[in-house]
């Protein structure tokens, strides 16, 4: 078998390697594969480390380097099934590393920068780490071939040793290493045929969570370096606000306070526990200088929005003239969608540790974006960035909030005035209040429609931030934000059809940013909201309605179909049931879902069902897939049952799980999950499962009451049928 | 004031005000991270622990709650626990966790669930959980992994008086 593959090797391998460099990563963007020369020499003489992913050591210790963070996603143990299965290692047979901040080893070949988002990475990771396994693998069996005098292609890797089958010659890695590490490092590699993997395409046991069920598990917040203080921190409440006085005598008295610090916007209590902290800093009455946001409310974000839909935007998009079509249907239709503020609410609150000397900064932090988080405190203390150290742990939940590092910046310059290491940790309150918020977000669709009720245009002028044009400047071309126009028009087949951007900041100070399931999240609502409607006028079901716009996406269209089967779509239901579907092709995956809702008289609603099917291409590890659908759909649903983040005074008026809720077991619905088959490029899936999940229960709503709801959260109120 | 604490059957001589809750107690003057804090009034149960084998929200216990020898447990032995050890277990049987933080507080929970009622329904569970919070939406795994260990446990205490008594309910 192995012999066989190897002979195709050196005709195939030039095909393959340019094949692999085209294929990096699904998307608009197209980033060819590098895998540098300049990194190929060795660290030590007694070390193979033909690139910035694989260490092996002459003892043959297998040290795997995970350039994305594990939040939960399951990204250690996807990670290390690429470079294991290429490696030809067993999982018990490798150690893990989690890569240190470095944008020119471990930058996201697409993002181009170090970023664990998007639920892009192992889209990332995929042709990364697998050839970067295969290409050690390769010098491995090339210095062992050599060794014993014999062909390459008689050689064959497998568990961490070099066979030659013929002669029955067999040495371990680590006997190799300095003959391997020799060798040049290789560019054409062939990778292995589907049809051998051991461990891509199975449920492996997570790497991550043996050491989660008995506390071992170092998440940021526990990091404890020796002599380690404890900080409280209140940041001014108003947006962009700025200290005014504070009399620090008070803090001063509490029992285990050290000291006060002040920044230019907030104020930290440092002491011997964070409860002493915590405590001093409640005991301060601090007075701040408001700023310009002092009066701002959620009514002015929200006409500012609605303003804003009257406004022309930036044409992101446009096929055939949708106007002319529109002007000729024979009736038209629209529609005005309003999406709210979110805050992520993390499980871990925001927290940052931090040891700034004479020669450097050591932090302490679970970040999504490292890179970032290294510059943002070199900036802040005026150093060069070789000398921040960043000590990155398990993140307690990201959703996109820890793809910041303010808290970063924060707790250098807070550590920048204390003797030694300093533990900041927010309060819930500080950390719903100081969030980079996912902002307001408006819509306007027009459709035109024919006399046979089919759609002859589709426009959608879409109103909100661009967080890309701050946070990652490529994805913002042309005056158009990449992300919010994701998903605009849907899988779906329109005659006609125009993507309207009109950018729609916050004021300044009030932070937005990146929150799971990004611009699908709201383009998925409107979209599938607005389907489902045109099919209602048409006297039509929704699945079939869709169904006939999708001839250009069989995969798209596959997802649906599977996903009304399972769910039994057109089975009856009691009276105040109802099943809503809603389908997505984003972030390089397919997902459709289906919800089956009940609603009381009283306008009590209760989510009893979610059917989902994801076409994520190849699932390297299916019950990651399973679970991060699950978790997806649920994050989800409590953003579309609660999420809410309200202004008043420029402050936001929630802070903490009694006035911003958050789903819990008993409002849990049952949830299937059901993967397609498929030997297509793999997808991402962190995201897609919440961005699907609003529009399934609003037209699930729809189907079980007749009342469309365009604006969220889910007003309960209006479902009340008394 | 000085006072001691007997946590995982370890004696702690401990100095702090009174009010101080348990929380911050374990986490920064004992160093037993294991027990998280998440919303500091008693809203999501990732602080959850047992005393004397009763389920408690640490991040508003304060340590004057407690009577002189009180036995606080946190998840760093829940192990000995032969309900903790089937719960661990069935964690890591059903792959639980996700970025994991809730989870020692979910587990607590579940211990002192199974602990006080051998073979809960799904009402039980729904009554005793709904009190902790997972954002990553583990809350259907969570279940699953409570009921399979509470249908391993008699044969996990085969012999034992507690053995018999959930094989005679079944």
């Amino acid at each position: 078998m192995h012999a066989k593959e190897s002979s195709v090797r050196s005709s195939a391998c030039s095909r393959r390697a340019f094949m692999v460099g085209m294929a990096a990563v699904g998307g608009g963007l197209l980033v060819s594969f590098r895998l540098s020369p300049a990194t190929a020499s060795p660290a030590a003489a007694d070390l193979l480390a033909p690139n910035a992913f694989v260490r092996i050591d002459r003892a043959g210790r297998v040290i795997l380097i995970l350039p994305y963070v594990e939040m939960g996603q399951g990204a250690y143990t996807s990670q290390t099934q690429l470079l294991a299965e290429e490696l030809e290692v067993d999982l018990d047979q490798v150690t893990l590393a989690a890569a240190p901040p470095d944008e020119s080893l471990y930058s996201h070949p697409v993002f181009g920068d170090q970023i664990t988002g998007g639920s892009a990475g192992l889209r990332g990771s995929w042709d990364t780490l697998r050839l970067a396994g295969a290409t050690a693998r390769v010098m491995l069996e090339t210095a062992a071939a050599q060794r014993w005098g014999v062909e390459c292609s008689e050689c064959a890797a497998r568990r961490g040793e070099v066979v030659h089958e013929a002669s029955g010659r067999r040495a371990t890695y680590g006997a190799l290493v300095d003959d391997a590490a020799r060798l040049p490092v290789p560019l054409d590699i062939m990778l292995k045929d589907p049809a051998s993997y051991k461990l891509i395409g199975r449920s492996v046991k997570r790497v991550d969570t043996p050491e989660k069920v008995t506390g071992a598990a170092k998440f940021g917040i526990d990091a404890l370096p020796a002599g380690v203080k404890f900080a409280a921190v209140a940041a001014c409440p108003v947006f962009g606000g700025k200290l005014g006085t504070v009399d620090e005598r008070p803090a001063l008295r509490v029992r285990g306070v050290r000291q006060v610090v002040k920044l230019d916007d907030a104020v930290a209590v440092v002491a011997d526990h964070t409860w002493a902290a915590r405590k001093g800093l409640a005991a301060l009455d601090i007075s701040w200088n408001e700023g310009n946001n002092a009066t701002l409310d959620t009514a002015r974000l929200v006409a500012d929005c609605d303003a804003a839909l009257e406004r022309e935007g930036v044409v992101a998009a446009e096929r055939g003239d949708p106007e002319a079509a529109e002007a000729q249907a024979a009736s038209r239709y629209e529609a005005v969608f309003r999406m709210p503020m979110l805050a992520h609410l993390a499980m871990e609150p925001i927290n940052c540790t931090a040891h700034v000397r004479e020669d450097g900064c050591e932090i302490w932090v679970g970040c999504q974006r490292l890179a970032l988080a290294r510059r943002l405190a070199a900036e802040a203390l005026g150093i060069p960035l070789e000398k921040v150290t960043i000590h990155n742990h398990l993140l307690g939940g990201g959703f996109g909030r820890r793809l910041e590092a303010d808290y970063v910046a924060q707790a250098v310059r807070i550590a920048h005035q204390v003797e030694g290491p300093v533990k900041v940790t927010w309060s819930r309150e500080e950390d719903v209040q100081h969030d980079y918020y996912r902002f307001h977000n408006h819509s306007r669709v027009r459709v035109g429609i024919d006399a046979q009720q089919r759609p002859v245009s589709f426009s959608h002028r879409i109103v909100g931030p661009s967080v890309m044009a701050r946070w990652l400047p490529i994805f913002f071309q042309n005056g158009v934000d990449l992300d919010m126009v994701g998903g605009a028009t849907g899988p779906y087949r329109w005659p006609a059809q125009r993507i309207e951007y009109v950018r729609q900041e916050a004021p300044p100070g009030l932070a937005t940013g990146n929150w799971r399931g990004v611009g699908p999240t709201r383009n998925v609502f409107v979209v599938e909201s607005v389907i489902d409607d045109l099919a209602r006028a048409a006297g039509r079901d929704p699945l079939e309605y869709r169904r006939s716009l999708l001839a250009d996406s069989p995969r798209a269209l596959a997802v649906l179909e599977r996903a009304a089967d399972l769910a039994g779509w057109g089975r009856p239901l009691p009276r105040g049931r109802g099943r809503g579907i809603s389908l997505l092709n984003d972030f390089g995956s397919y997902v459709a879902e289906v919800a089956e809702v009940s609603v009381e008289p009283s306008g009590s609603l209760r989510v009893e069902r979610v059917v989902c099917v994801v076409d994520c291409g190849v699932a390297v590890n299916p019950d990651v897939v399973h679970a991060q659908m699950e978790g997806g759909i649920i994050f989800g649903l409590s953003a579309a049952l609660y999420g809410k983040i309200t202004v008043a005074n420029g402050r936001v008026e929630q802070s903490n799980f009694d006035d911003c809720p958050v789903l819990r077991m008993n409002e849990t619905p049952s949830i299937e999950v059901h993967i397609v088959d498929s030997a297509e490029e793999p997808g991402g899936v962190g995201e897609p499962g919440t961005a699907a999940l609003f529009p399934a229960v609003t037209n699930a709503i729809y189907a079980a009451t007749g009342v469309r709801l365009y604006e969220l959260p889910i007003d309960r109120a209006r479902l009340r049928s008394a | 004031m000085q006072r001691n604490l007997t946590v995982n059957g370890r004696q702690y001589p401990v100095d702090v005000d009174d009010d101080t809750p348990l929380l911050w107690v374990l986490r920064d003057v004992l160093s037993l991270t294991g027990t998280k804090f998440g919303c500091g009034i008693a809203l999501c149960g990732a602080c959850t622990v047992h005393v004397d084998d009763a389920p408690r929200r640490s991040c508003v216990t304060p340590i004057s709650a407690f009577p002189d020898g009180a036995r606080i447990r946190t998840i760093e032995t829940l192990e000995d626990l032969p309900v903790g050890k089937a719960l661990q277990q069935a964690w890591l049987d059903v792959e639980v966790v996700q970025c994991g933080y809730c989870q020692p507080g979910q587990l607590m929970s579940a211990a002192a669930l199974l602990t006080a009622n051998q073979i809960p329904e799904d009402s039980d569970i729904d009554a005793v959980m709904s009190g902790n919070i997972c954002r990553c939406g583990t809350y259907g795994r969570i279940r699953s992994a409570i009921k399979k260990a509470a249908a391993e446990l008699p044969r996990a205490q085969a012999g034992t008086e507690s053995g018999r008594a959930v094989e005679g309910h079944g």
